[in-house]
Order: C-alpha cells, then sequence, then structure tokens
C-alpha cells in the first residue's frame, strides 16, 4: 500500500474538515459557547493533525498542532472566546488552507506566513492564558522551555517523546485490535510491521494484541489503521515499560480505554511522562460524546454512502443517455407505424422502454444536480469579514438552501453571487448610525434566496439598506456620456448600473465602487442563459433577482413548424400561443406591426421573415401567434403550426460550426434531424437588424414586404 | 516531363508518397489528404441554417454530433449543383472539428509521388492558391489537392467564430 495514494483522500477530507471548522466558528455563540461545538472545532483540528502526520505534511502538522492546543484550552473553558480570537482562529484556518492547497500543489507552504501564524497563537496563548504553548518540535516559535509546573496537559516540547522511547526514537507499542476479523487482523499486522517491527501478536478476534517496535507517532498509527478499521476498533498504548520514569503515572492500559472521559484532561499531571502516555485515553474522549470524527468514519470505506467521480464522466453519461432517448424516439416513430393488434407485444415493449429511458434519463440528471448550499454556505465568511471591515452590522439569512442547481452553473454562478453580496453590503446597507436615524434596526438584514419555478432558479440576494437613487444614477449616466432622459421607467434605470464602467459609489474602495463587475455579472449570468433584474425602493431596500435555467443539458421545448422546417422554443419563454385575428393586428410606422392581446400591443416578428423560410404561410390571420419573453421583453412570435411539448437534448452548435443568429443550440428530434433551438432575446434583435439593412430598399411598404423574402442576409 | 518533375521537386520535398480520396465537382477531379477524412456518407437530413452563406447547407446529425455541411460545388461556383442519389457527403476532421463536404461523387484512393504533385500556378479569385497543396498530375489525369484544413478554416468559409457576426 503506497501512501501517496491516500494523498487525495486526505486532501478532500481535510477540506472538509477546515469548512466545517469555518461554518462552526461562524455559528459558535461567544456569549455562551455550545460545548459541542468547541469540541466539533477541536476534533477537525486534530483530525488534520493526524493525517499531515501520517503523511509528513510537517507544516501543517505543527501548525494544527499549536491550533489545537490553544482549540484545547477554549474547551476546557481556559481560554474564553470573543469576537477578535475567533477572527485569529479564522485567520489561522486560512492558513491551513493555504498550506493544504500548497501541499495539493506538492509546493513547499510559505515559511513566513508559517511563522507568522505561529507567533500570532502563541501571542494569544501568552496573553489570555498566560502560558505559552507546547510548540512542535522544530516550530520557528521560540522553543518552550519545560514548564512543569504549568497545567499542560498537553504533551512536551519535544512532543513526540513517548515513555517507552529508546534512545533510537523508538518506542514500544501495544496495539490492541478489537473485534476484528482474521482478513482484516493479517492486512493490519503488515500494515504495522511497516511502521515499525512487529515483536510479538497474540490474542483473539475480540482482542488482538500486536507489539510494535517504532519510531512512528502513535497518532500517526491510528490514522493509517483507520483506513482499514474504525477508531473505536483500535487501542494503542505504550507497552509496559521499563524505565522508572513513567512508572508512577502511566495508568494500566486497559483503564485508560474504557474510561475515556478521564480526568487526565483535568488533573494537572504530575509528571511530563505521564501526561504523553495518558494521551491515548484523551484521544479517544471525544468519541463517546458527538459521535466520532466525521472523516474517520468516511475513511473507514465500505460504510460510506457516496462517491466521489469526475464530472467528465458523469457528464459521458449524461451524452450517451440523451444517444439513448433519440435512438428510443426513433424507434418510436417507426413502430408507431405498425399495425397495434399484430405488433402488440412490440408495442408494449416500446412504451415500457420508453418509460424506462425517461426514468433513466431524469435519473442521470439528477447527478448533476448539486444543492444551492455549495453555493451559499460560502457566503456567512464572507458577509462576516466584510461587515467587519466596514463597520456594518449584517445578518445574513439565507433561505432555500435545499434548491438543487446543476454542477456546472453552481460553480459558475458563485463569481456574480459574490460580487453582487459584496455589492449589497458596501453600497446598499447603512453603517448602524445611519440605519437607527432613519428608523430602522441597527442591524442591516441581507437575504440569500433560492427557489425553483418553472424550470428555472430564482437567486435572490436582498438586503434591506438604501436603494438605488435613481437621481445620482440618472446623472452619473449622464456623466458618463450615456443616453438618459428623466422619464426612463424604473427598470430601465436600474438596467443601467450594468453598463460598462459605471459606478454610483461616493469612493471606491477595496470592496466595490470600480464599476467594473456589473456588467460583468450581466455578461456571465447571461452566458448561463441566464438574466438579472433589480427591484429597488429608496431606503427600503434592493432586490436583486437572476434567473437561471437549471440545467443546460436538457431544455423543456415547444416544437413548432415553419414552412417545412421545424424549430423548438425553450417552453420557459412560452407566455401563450392565440390564433390572431386581422382586427387586432395593426400596422406600424411603414412594416412593422403590432398585436392586441388584452389591451397589450405586442410586437410582432415573423419566424419566416427572420429565418428566411421559404414555404411558410404569409397570411397573418393563417399564422399562429406565440407570446414570448425573453430578457424581459415581450412580443408575438408568428408560427405556422405548434407541433407540441416535448424535452430536449441541447446540443452546442459552436462544437464544429459557431454562433448563429437568432439561435441558442440545436437538438435531434425524433426522425434524427436536427432542430434549431431558438433564441428569444437574439431572434428579436435579429429581426430588428434585417429590418434596418432592408430599410432603404423599401422605404415606402405595405405589410406585403414584412413577409418579403430577402436573399442576402444582413 | 523531366524539366517539369525537377521543378516540381521543392514543393513535394517535405513530403514522401501520400494518399489521396478522389472526389468529383462536376467535371473536375478534386483530391483530399486521406488522414483527414473520417467516413462517407450520403446527403440526406440536412437541417438548413438561416442567414448563413449560401456554400453551408445546414447541420445534420452524424451519430449526436452536430456537423455543419458545406457544398463545396456553391463555394466553387460550379453551373449545376444537384442533389441525388449519387451525392455523397465527406466528413472530415479540421483540427478538432467534424465538418461534412458535399460532393458529386467520390471515385478512388490514389498515391501521389512526391514527384507526381507539381506546386499550384496562381489561380483566379474563386479558388485561391493559398486553399491548394499543389497539382496532382496522374497520366492524363489532374487532380486538384486541396488544403482542406486551410479551406475550411478560412475566413471565407465562415464555419469558425473569428468571422464575427
Amino acid at each position: 500500500m503506497d501512501i501517496t495514494d491516500f494523498y487525495d483522500t486526505f486532501f478532500e477530507e481535510a477540506e472538509e474538515l477546515l469548512a466545517d471548522m469555518e461554518r462552526h466558528l461562524l455559528e459558535i455563540d461567544l456569549e455562551a459557547p455550545d460545548a459541542e461545538q468547541l469540541n466539533a472545532i477541536f476534533r477537525a483540528a486534530h483530525s488534520i493533525k493526524g493525517g499531515a502526520g501520517t503523511f509528513g505534511f510537517d507544516v501543517l502538522q505543527k501548525t494544527t498542532h499549536l491550533f489545537e492546543n490553544l482549540l484545547d484550552h477554549t474547551r476546557r473553558g481556559e481560554l474564553t472566546l470573543r469576537r477578535d480570537i475567533v477572527d485569529t482562529f479564522l485567520e489561522t484556518k486560512d492558513m491551513l488552507h493555504d498550506q493544504l492547497d500548497a501541499y495539493r500543489n506538492e509546493e513547499v507552504p510559505d515559511q513566513e506566513a508559517f511563522a507568522r501564524i505561529c507567533q500570532t497563537l502563541q501571542q494569544l496563548a501568552l496573553e489570555e492564558i498566560g502560558q505559552e504553548l507546547e510548540a512542535a518540535s522544530g516550530t520557528p516559535a521560540a522553543p518552550t522551555p519545560a514548564a512543569p509546573a504549568a497545567p499542560e496537559p498537553e504533551k512536551p516540547a519535544a512532543s513526540d517523546s513517548e515513555p517507552a522511547e529508546s534512545a533510537s526514537g523508538e518506542q514500544t507499542l501495544i496495539v490492541a485490535l478489537l473485534n476484528v476479523g482474521e482478513k482484516d487482523r493479517g492486512l493490519l499486522v503488515e500494515e504495522l510491521d511497516q511502521l515499525g517491527t512487529v515483536q510479538a501478536q497474540h490474542g483473539d478476534e475480540a482482542r488482538y494484541e500486536v507489539t510494535l517496535q517504532t519510531a512512528t507517532d502513535r497518532d500517526d498509527i491510528e490514522a493509517v489503521m483507520c483506513f482499514i478499521v474504525e477508531p473505536e476498533q483500535l487501542e494503542i498504548q505504550a507497552a509496559a515499560p521499563a524505565p522508572a520514569a513513567q512508572a508512577a503515572a502511566t495508568p494500566p492500559p486497559a483503564t485508560a480505554a474504557v474510561t475515556p472521559a478521564s480526568p487526565a484532561d483535568d488533573a494537572p499531571p504530575a509528571a511530563k511522562t505521564a501526561e504523553a502516555a495518558t494521551a491515548a485515553p484523551k484521544k479517544d474522549e471525544n468519541k463517546p460524546e458527538g459521535g466520532k470524527p466525521k472523516a474517520k468514519k468516511a475513511k473507514a470505506g465500505g460504510e460510506s454512502s457516496s462517491i466521489r467521480v469526475s464530472v467528465d464522466k458523469v457528464d459521458q453519461i449524461i451524452n450517451l443517455v440523451g444517444e439513448l432517448i433519440i435512438t428510443q424516439s426513433m424507434l418510436d416513430q417507426t413502430v408507431s407505424e405498425l399495425d397495434g393488434v399484430t405488433h402488440g407485444g412490440l408495442l408494449n415493449g416500446m412504451s415500457l422502454l420508453q418509460r424506462n429511458a425517461r426514468d433513466l434519463q431524469e435519473a442521470v440528471m439528477s447527478v448533476r444536480m448539486v444543492p444551492m448550499d455549495y453555493v451559499f454556505s460560502r457566503y456567512p465568511r464572507l458577509v462576516r469579514d466584510l461587515a467587519g471591515k466596514l463597520d456594518k452590522d449584517v445578518e445574513l439569512v439565507t433561505e432555500g438552501e435545499s434548491t438543487e442547481l446543476d454542477k456546472s452553473l453552481t460553480e459558475r454562478i458563485i463569481d456574480p453571487l459574490t460580487h453582487l453580496v459584496r455589492n449589497s453590503l458596501d453600497h446598499g446597507i447603512e453603517d448602524p448610525d445611519t440605519r437607527e436615524a432613519a428608523g430602522k434596526p441597527r442591524t442591516g438584514r441581507l437575504t440569500l434566496s433560492a427557489q425553483h419555478q418553472g424550470g428555472n432558479i430564482l437567486i435572490e440576494v436582498i438586503d434591506d439598506g438604501a436603494g438605488l437613487d435613481r437621481d445620482r444614477l440618472l446623472a452619473k449616466a449622464r456623466d458618463s456620456g450615456l443616453a438618459v432622459s428623466d422619464t426612463m421607467s424604473d427598470d430601465e434605470v436600474w438596467q443601467l448600473i450594468f453598463a460598462p464602467g459605471f459606478s454610483t459609489a461616493k469612493e471606491v474602495s477595496d470592496v466595490s465602487g470600480r464599476g467594473v463587475g456589473m456588467d460583468v455579472v450581466k455578461r456571465n449570468i447571461q452566458g448561463m442563459g441566464g438574466h438579472v433584474e433589480i427591484m429597488s425602493r429608496k431606503g427600503q431596500g434592493t432586490t436583486t433577482r437572476i434567473v437561471l435555467p437549471l440545467t443546460l443539458a436538457i431544455l423543456d421545448g415547444m416544437s413548432i413548424r415553419v414552412g417545412s422546417e421545424v424549430f423548438i422554443l425553450p417552453l420557459s419563454t412560452v407566455l401563450e400561443s392565440l390564433q390572431p385575428s386581422r382586427e387586432d393586428l395593426y400596422a406600424m410606422a411603414g412594416d412593422d406591426v403590432v398585436l392586441k392581446v388584452r389591451d397589450e400591443y405586442l410586437p410582432v416578428v415573423a419566424v419566416h421573415s427572420a429565418l428566411d423560410v421559404a414555404d411558410a404561410k404569409t397570411e397573418l390571420d393563417e399564422t399562429i401567434a406565440v407570446i414570448v419573453q425573453g430578457e424581459g421583453r415581450r412580443y408575438a412570435l408568428l408560427v405556422d403550426d405548434l407541433i407540441g411539448q416535448q424535452q430536449v437534448v441541447v446540443k452546442n452548435l459552436e462544437t464544429n460550426y459557431r454562433k448563429v443568429p437568432g439561435v441558442s443550440a440545436a437538438t435531434i428530434l425524433g426522425d434524427g434531424s436536427v432542430a434549431l433551438i431558438l433564441d428569444i432575446a437574439d431572434l428579436h434583435r435579429l429581426n430588428r437588424a434585417k429590418k434596418e439593412a432592408r430599410r432603404p430598399q423599401h422605404a415606402a411598404t405595405d405589410h406585403s414586404t414584412l413577409f418579403r423574402k430577402e436573399g442576402e442576409p444582413s | 516531363m523531366t524539366s517539369l518533375t525537377r521543378n516540381a521537386d521543392h514543393a513535394a520535398s517535405e513530403a514522401h508518397n501520400r494518399e489521396f480520396l478522389v472526389f468529383s465537382l462536376g467535371e473536375e477531379e478534386y483530391a483530399i489528404d486521406i488522414l483527414k477524412v473520417q467516413e462517407i456518407r450520403g446527403y440526406e437530413n440536412v437541417t438548413r441554417i438561416a442567414n448563413a452563406p449560401a456554400f453551408i447547407k445546414g447541420v445534420t446529425n452524424l451519430r449526436g454530433i452536430i456537423v455543419p455541411i458545406v457544398d463545396l460545388r456553391i463555394k466553387f461556383h460550379l453551373d449545376t449543383v444537384e442533389y441525388g442519389g449519387q451525392t455523397v457527403v465527406i466528413v472530415v476532421n479540421v483540427g478538432e472539428r467534424v465538418v461534412g463536404i458535399v460532393v458529386d461523387g467520390v471515385s478512388d484512393v490514389m498515391t501521389l509521388t512526391p514527384e507526381q504533385i507539381k506546386p499550384a500556378p496562381e489561380f483566379g479569385v474563386t479558388l485561391s492558391s493559398d486553399f491548394l497543396s499543389g497539382l496532382g498530375s496522374l497520366e492524363d489525369r489532374m487532380l486538384v489537392l486541396v488544403d482542406i484544413d486551410k479551406l475550411l478554416t478560412s475566413e471565407e468559409m465562415a464555419l469558425v467564430d473569428s468571422v464575427g457576426e
């Protein structure tokens, strides 16, 4: 077994542990810290330390060691948490993360930062509990001289020194395996043999003792063994030592193991050597309380209920299932022409196949879906830090964390969302005094919410801050040379903030206000097939709403026919469809036509005109008008026929071709032919551009020119 | 003949014997490097793409992949462009992309020695000599050797996005 094989597992676990740690640190109530939470934070640090030691990540191990000591004091109530201490802890957590990243990239962690964080932790220890921490050997912090009187339960300066330590740094340990089957036992003994010299082994399945001569730290041994067995199945003690030094203090091994909550922690041990000996029971102390540490459970293998799979593999399966669905609909089409009486069995089989294929598709798609919690969980920290920096009191509320979204989208939503959160904190929420003066609670509230709506997910960033200032936005827009007027609707004014280089921040801070960003936010979101809406009321706050499709791989579509061609409209853009009557159609400014739908006049875009379809119906009242909405614009799309609704697998046109105006992607229909998926917003632009291009040639026009087929595209 | 061979030396010096797929466009014979060819299939089920140049016939479904179809006969301004049972699509790999080209027929695979490949003279506007890797001389036949990579990725083919909208 090559230990490097487990690097990745360790990195991932450590990352999860750090995330847990951060979450607990953020949640902790400074007035009355929850003991279980303190323990959880301690356990996380401890588990990382163990792993780091096993894999020889020195810097990481030493940092976590110091950190763990401090946390130990904290959970025993010797160190009272304050906000700035939590800040330091969070900083330490960040540092651990950096170190982890460095190891992951096979780099050497930043030594300076390491020295600094050790210094900080030592300082904190000195100030708060009046003593220095025991440094792991080789720590750049001041070496700790023996401080025998101090109530220091952790290992002494030469932390690895064990009771049975021999001159060469080796020690004799008794590793007891409890309830371990014969097969695993063999493996474990083999494993132990790699770590040192197995001197003796005896016992039965219930308790099997291995005497090991080794230079390896017992934590490390435990960490290695935990790949195979549960930590409860393991007991490691120093072998009954010969040297007189420990004789007094070493508790009998059995006692230590069965009294996990041994008071060893609280009673100042008489001799240093004794402390080391009690390290084993101390380690066990956590387990009966909050269940065993999470990471170890995952390590144990076999019990874990999830696996990690690369996204590529999942995508490949999704593609294959897409192909299967297409093949299935092709078969379906062929079979539907057969006589139902003579081919009853085949038809039954086909309908079964159809159902199974759909179920399979849904199941596979759900693999890609991850809860929004994945995104939201990174904001408590950001909000806390930013609020601190800006001297604002902000409470973060998240709603709908369990709403699921395609993994690729969650990753791409993080940056834009972070930007919006920063904006809300910086520009939106006022400082406490201003809020009080305005009659609002001193603490601002920032809400992140996610919910499904049809085939879309709505993600909202809501603040109860000052809201957007219409006049200032307009003034600023004029200064920047944008074309604006006082009669613009609020919606149009709010959209101004998405203009490149636009910022109304009174001064540029390092948080926001440089005017880059909002346009990038909008572009990013449009790139994901979504759009951004802003609602704001002065003095009451701003809501930024991001509307995104749930997934990019599958689309609920409505197939329509124009002439002999079939197109797909994204169902999410379709509001309704109706048969227009001639009385409801009005000509406007030459070749424009509007359709009156329930007291609303909608511009009309004929698909055959925008996309040059040859044999389409041109009589307006023979066509069907589909009312569509895209990028906040609503219009009527004229088509020949509606064929039906279907789920289609989205195929990128740009893989082998290029972006086509008015078209977002393509799909494959049941008969194996390709249909284009229309891009509603882009189609409108395309139609406009085409009209403008032909205007000079047909200055004076009547209805018929609207539907004239143009030879050359614009 | 011998003097011609000598003239052609520099053009063919980097290549040894190469195999070409010979196809016809009207009366003319063209050839492309066989290594670029993925498969040959019939012309069917092509979905038109609006607002694209006339020689881009549309896209088709090649086992789940959307592949654009280019009609070289239109691109090269041939007089008669008909689609029938003999119309063939040669699916070629150009870089990472897959493109189908419509031709009147595929005749055979030829091996050309470096001596048989002559440099292409300057042509007119229709087919720039930039897109030719030479002329293949084969007894009484002349093959126009098309550099399909350069042709299909060129701006005038409008197959890639660099052209802009």
